[in-house]
């Protein structure tokens, strides 16, 4: 995206103060969070000028009060912070970004504050923003953006990403996009369509049109590439798709199906499975000189293969032992271990971008599990109970999964959906993504202001 | 003998897990399924007069049922009198497995109908195979009897 380019390039992040201090404010992620952290985001003040001239560029009435509201719903959603009901403010928006009065603002039972100003300058938007520990009455942070107006958007992603590091102690995962399968129409007859979005589900596009069969897009965690099966002239084949230019191209033109793609970690390569005669393999190609390499030979169906982060391992998903079980091999395909052995069988592995995990689909009695497993299979937990739902997708941050839930239709076979649900790594804060369509197979992508 | 005692009980578990299976078997039976195998006749087309054009498989199943290679055999037949017709086998899955297996299963469905056709005289290149896995179910009812229609391999006319 040109935009994206832009921001890395122009964004100008200045640190108006550095403020080191020891904060009182922690929030634990490792564990559920029955107690999000009340904080109090006061909508961004901005003087009537830039207001107006904002009005004009972007149809929004108060742009000051939009961003706020952005990062209200990130803090919100992520299940850590309770942002506290506007109308309880006593102090003005401006007045708040000098000089907090923290009495006020503890007495609403505020422990954490955010306060900004908006200004146009020369027709940029320069956002500055402060984070303020009410309790210590202290600031925490202060930073300052200068980028293009239709940005504003991303602005307040990249504040809820500060915000997020500076109480959590790690990257956020506001400013990314997802990538899935937008489905409409009958449930024997789906129009599928490649769709992109941000993580809060604005800003949807359609990248296909639906005349073709797609399926399972992946990021390239490196760039703005994705990586697809597409059934284009009937032939299920690998694509690739370049999200700036819009350009496809096929990689995976084998003489048979080739499908489940990812990317490797350094994006240079793409994994996966080859279907030919019946059995299926995993193969890599080597994205600049094309070369190809076989990486399992195994009469069995091996599929959804997924890299460790460090490239040195790869997981995936075999029926070798009669049923589907997760493996783990190295990356040239030598040392090939089962790590699942629980009651019922298990698909979609994908590893942590942490990498200390491995995420799946597990089919028990009946009922489909989104769960995880250290990569040497033990201490697997089970996050979510469904009567179905598969492909789950790391948040770059490692502390949310992404994945898709169908419904069970009625005794007349209607009442078919498929939705984007997210949960959190401890099993707490499950939430239905918003998305224009029926939306299945996401994709999360990297932090892209990082 | 040790030996022979083994082998002896050996033979009582076997056989018993026989009788089990059959009671198993009998008990599913609803006259459109056999095990959990599909046997009637509802969603199945005719590439010819008595020459159906699809054939059922079992949960996770590639396996092709004495019912399909009777139907395989029709199909083949039927291929030799019309040796200008080409085909495409597709092969799917049912709903309950994830997208990427099914992908898989659907593709090794379809050969097992291909490789059959192919003993009984068809030229592998009259046949292509598409796996659909579980993007083209015919029933969408989230119940056995649709799951077991929708796991199938189908021979349709390419020319």
């Amino acid at each position: 995206m040109k935009n994206i380019k832009f921001i890395l390039s122009t964004l100008l992040i200045i640190l108006l103060t550095t403020v080191k201090s020891f904060s009182l404010i922690e929030v634990d992620i490792t564990r559920g969070n029955l107690n999000p952290l009340p904080v109090a985001v006061s909508p961004l003040s901005i003087d009537v000028k830039s207001k107006k001239s904002f009005e004009n560029l972007l149809k929004k009435k108060d742009i000051g009060e939009e961003i706020s509201l952005i990062v209200e719903n990130n803090l919100r959603t992520s299940g850590l912070f309770n942002p506290l009901n506007k109308d309880a403010f006593l102090q003005a928006p401006d007045i708040a970004n000098l000089k907090p009065r923290f009495e006020d603002w503890n007495l609403i039972k505020a422990q954490a504050l955010i306060t900004g100003k908006v200004t146009n300058i020369e027709d940029k938007l320069r956002v500055e923003f402060r984070l303020w520990d009410v309790l210590a009455g202290k600031e925490m942070m202060a930073l300052a953006f200068t980028t293009v107006p239709t940005n504003w958007r991303r602005v307040g992603h990249i504040i809820s990403d500060k915000v997020y590091e500076r109480l959590t102690g790690e990257k956020g995962y506001f400013d990314t996009r997802i990538i899935y399968v937008a489905e409409e129409g009958p449930k024997t007859n789906r129009i599928k369509k490649l769709a992109i979005m941000d993580q809060d589900g604005e800003n949807n596009k359609f990248l296909t049109l639906g005349n073709e069969l797609v399926l399972t897009p992946r990021f390239n965690p490196t760039s703005q590439m994705v990586t697809y099966l597409s059934y284009f002239r009937n032939l299920p084949r690998v694509y690739l798709l370049d999200i700036e230019t819009g350009m496809q191209e096929v990689v995976g033109d084998f003489p048979g199906m080739t499908f489940a793609p990812r990317f490797s970690p350094d994006g240079k390569k793409i994994i996966m499975s080859f279907a030919k005669d019946g059995n299926s393999d995993i193969y890599t190609m080597d994205l600049e000189n094309r070369i190809v390499e076989k990486i399992t030979n195994h009469p069995s169906i091996d599929t959804s293969p997924s890299y460790s982060p460090d490239g040195k391992f790869i997981c995936f998903n075999s029926d070798r032992s009669g049923y589907q079980q997760i493996y783990v091999m190295n990356s040239d395909g030598t040392n090939v271990k089962r790590i699942s052995f629980g009651n019922g069988i298990y698909g979609t592995p994908v590893w942590s971008p942490r990498g200390d995990l491995i995420a799946f689909t597990k089919l028990h009695k009946g009922q489909f599990y989104i769960g995880v497993m250290r990569t040497d299979g033990t201490g697997e937990r089970l996050l979510t109970e469904n009567f179905y739902q598969e492909a789950p997708s790391w948040s770059p941050n490692g502390r949310v999964l992404i994945f898709y839930r169908e419904t069970k239709t009625d005794d007349k076979g209607e009442g078919f959906s498929a939705k984007l649900w997210s949960i959190d790594l401890t099993g707490y804060n499950e939430r239905l993504v918003k998305t224009p369509t029926d939306g299945s197979d996401p994709s999360w992508s990297s932090l892209l202001s990082d | 003998m040790k030996l022979n005692k083994i082998l002896k009980n050996t033979l009582l578990v076997i056989l018993a897990c026989f009788a089990l299976s059959a009671c198993a078997t009998k008990k599913v039976s609803t006259g459109q399924m056999q095990s959990d195998v599909y046997t009637g006749t509802d969603t199945v087309e005719y590439l010819a007069s008595g020459v159906p054009d699809r054939v059922f498989f079992a949960t996770n199943e590639s396996v092709l049922t004495t019912a399909s290679r009777e139907t395989l055999r029709k199909q083949a037949a039927w291929l030799r009198k019309n040796s200008d017709v080409t085909v495409v086998l597709e092969g799917h899955a049912d709903e309950r497995g994830t997208r990427e297996y099914n992908l898989a299963l659907g593709e090794r469905r379809a050969n097992a109908a291909k490789d059959y056709l192919m003993t009984y005289g068809i030229s592998s290149d009259r046949i292509s195979v598409l796996s659909y896995g579980k993007e083209r179910p015919v029933d969408s009812g989230s119940n056995p009897l649709a799951w077991s229609k929708n796991r199938r391999a189908v021979t349709v006319k390419a020319n």
